[in-house]
């Protein structure tokens, strides 16, 4: 049951406020989740101290991907982010170094690299924001880390 | 009421004083109670009583891990702040405030009338909008296309070698792979640099239009339902009378690119707050 919910952006009800675009339960999640006044009541929750609520939804809410391309920071800080997705900048640069030296005529043993390079660099596309997880943490792993 | 030890007062929002007979077009609240307005200090908060088996602290903690209680709640929590934000100005409060009694309210409505009156004084005569703009969906796919040929756009610094500079060995299939990829990247890059001038773009123009804005985080594909990435999350406070003019604002906006989405108008959401909302925070 629970893994089916991920699709929280699916439903579109009708808007009961005049019916001008569909309210999807998305957007009033990350209104009545994440803004409004926050005043202490009596009864003590904070939200953040729940943590299957905080993975399943923080994580649904926060798009890594997006984020970082936008230059926004605020999950360098983020706990349950950092470490995600350093990596297409990491490869980039890595990339341009290897060709840098490959102009400067050094083209030995590149094949063997670039191969194992070429399957991991070649997930494109939808499935990609997935795939670049778990790079992550092989490519963690390759490092001794 | 809500003096049984076993049931507490859930507060949506806060407005200024009630006009009489307001409450009746009110929708039910959280587990589809009663939603009642109470006054006090010149301000209106609107609540319901709820079980504290449900709205208890512990019994919280399980109930918020429940996602289908949680749409449940938050959409009812929406609609009673919606349905205020209509008729008056309103301060919605977050989700799962509970108090122990009307009282404690009562008591609430009291200290704070101050930051209540500001708050509420700050987003009276306004509603909010929300624009989510999405990075068009051949841009992601489209940097395959501009990895593969590649077309004398810009600096292509491999291409063309070996005219001026003999000597060098033929291009080896692993250095063309590279550079290939190289390629991609910044065809990546480039279609990320664009997108991102273009969610800047616009919100500049709706920021200049609004009285107040604010960049949330985007949403992931997942909570928006949309396969594309969402490069735009921006929340807009608008004078009333100014909404349909922000609504064209955005219609023009839209072109080529990725989609604009235009949601609202909302309760102030995004912009309510209470000055020293830090000394409020839980545990503080």
């Amino acid at each position: 049951m629970e893994p089916a919910r991920t699709g929280i952006g699916r439903q579109a009800y009708p808007s009961s406020s005049g019916g001008r675009e569909p309210t999807n339960l998305g957007d009033i999640l990350e209104r009545v989740l994440d803004r409004g006044v926050i005043i202490a009541g009596d009864i003590r929750v904070n939200l953040l101290d729940i943590e299957l609520l905080t993975i399943k939804l923080r994580l649904i809410i926060a798009s890594v991907d997006t984020a970082r391309e936008m230059g926004i920071d605020w999950w360098e800080h983020d706990p349950w982010l950092t470490g995600k997705d350093r990596h297409l900048l990491e490869e980039n640069r890595r990339l341009r170094d290897r060709v840098a030296e490959l102009e400067e005529g050094y083209p030995r043993e590149v094949e063997g690299r670039s191969r194992r390079r070429a399957v991991e660099g070649e997930v494109e596309g939808r499935s990609r924001r997935r795939a670049v997880r778990g790079e992550v943490e092989r490519e963690e792993d390759d490092r001794g880390r | 009421m809500a003096a049984d030890p076993g049931s507490g007062t859930y507060l949506y929002a806060v407005a200024a004083e009630a006009d009489p007979g307001r409450e009746a077009a009110l929708p039910q609240g959280v587990v589809g109670g009663e939603v009642r307005a109470i006054g006090r200090a010149g301000l209106v908060a609107y609540v319901s009583t709820v079980p504290l088996d449900q709205f208890g602290e512990e019994p919280l903690r399980r109930s918020m891990e429940d996602l289908d209680w949680l749409e449940e709640t938050a959409r009812a929590h929406h609609g009673v702040v919606e349905a205020v934000a209509r008729e008056a100005a309103v301060v919605p409060v977050r989700l799962v405030t509970v108090y122990s009694g009307d009282a404690q309210v009562w008591a609430l409505l009291e200290e704070r009338h101050d930051d209540f009156a500001r708050a509420l004084a700050r987003v009276a005569g306004r509603q909010e909008w929300g624009v989510k703009v999405y990075a068009a969906p051949g841009e992601e796919a489209g940097e395959r296309a501009a990895g593969e040929e590649p077309s004398g756009e810009g600096e292509g610094e491999g291409e063309g070698r070996g005219e001026g500079e003999g000597g060098k060995t033929p291009e080896r299939p692993g250095t063309a792979y590279l550079k290939r990829r190289q390629q991609q990247i910044r065809g990546r890059e480039e279609a990320w640099r664009r997108a991102g001038a273009r969610a800047e773009d616009i919100h500049g123009a709706l920021s200049s239009i609004a009285v107040a804005s604010r960049r949330h985080r985007a949403q992931d594909p997942q909570l928006s339902g949309r396969p594309e990435s969402m490069v735009l999350n921006g929340a807009y406070l608008v004078d009333r009378e100014r909404g349909e003019e922000f609504a064209r604002a955005v219609e023009r906006l839209r072109g080529p690119g990725g989609d604009v989405q235009l949601t609202g108008p909302w309760a102030p959401y995004s912009f309510a707050v209470l000055d020293d909302d830090g000394g409020l925070r839980e545990g503080v």
